[in-house]
């Protein structure tokens, strides 16, 4: 395989949910171990991912989500009550932990050590007010110009 | 089969058995073979995929009461 141009995979993240936290996590990681080289760009909500004050506290919504599975059938509105933000994220998280599943923060970090390049988005970043030491050690800040030039050389460009 | 070194991965669901195997894979010596157990399903796939794209070689694969072994042998 070594003879071979590395095949590469660049990943826009830009949704801070749980449910979308997961699957740039998770391809990533798992490219990164099948020797593609991997960037995930993070921005907008996505930074979250990211955010050490955050990323072990995402939520999902009920509200406005028919996907989501419910014990009992509910009309969607019943998702504006308060606290039904945190009782559909604690079943999300149950339901995680019941297939084995790594927490955000454990799959962060699985995907540095892999080698996984994770870029913080610079507007975002000034935006809302972040520093770099709000974000996961090893995070690079970096600019579109720079995801760009990775991405024009990528094999698979996915925007999540 | 003989194996130098055994992962268990039963429980686990993907990309897991694939991200501890090639973690494992990483720590051996070419030439060295090693076990994978795993009841994901979708390691049936995963692990010819892993295997094809890093260049190691499943020598042998068999299923045993819902588990899935190989035996992987680094490149």
């Amino acid at each position: 395989m070594s003879e071979e141009k590395k095949k590469r995979m660049a990943i826009i993240a830009s949704k801070g949910t749980l449910d979308m936290a997961y699957p740039p996590l998770v391809l990533a990681s798992t490219a990164a171990a099948m020797e593609v080289e991997t960037t995930i760009f993070f921005t907008f909500y996505g930074m979250d991912i990211i955010n050490k004050k955050k990323y072990n506290h995402l939520q999902v919504a009920p509200i406005g989500n028919p996907a989501m599975p419910s014990p009992v059938p509910m009309p969607n509105i019943i998702g504006m009550l308060p606290g039904m933000t945190a009782m559909g994220t604690m079943m999300m998280k149950n339901m995680i932990k019941g297939i084995n599943w790594p927490t955000i923060p454990e799959f962060v970090d699985t995907c540095l050590e892999s080698g996984v390049k994770l870029l913080a988005c610079t507007p975002t970043m000034e935006m809302t007010g972040l520093k770099k030491e709000d974000l996961v050690d090893g995070v690079v800040i970096a600019g579109a110009a720079d995801y760009l030039d990775f991405a024009l050389d990528a094999n698979i460009s996915l925007f999540i | 089969m003989d194996a130098d070194y055994v992962i268990d991965c039963k429980g686990l669901n993907c990309p897991m058995p694939v991200i501890k195997t090639k973690k494992a894979i990483d720590e051996m010596e070419p030439g060295q073979v090693l076990k994978v157990e795993a009841s994901d399903k979708g390691a049936l796939n995963d692990m010819p995929a892993f295997a094809k794209r890093t260049g190691n070689e499943i020598v042998e694969s068999s299923e045993e009461n819902g588990v899935f072994i190989f035996y992987i042998k680094k490149a």
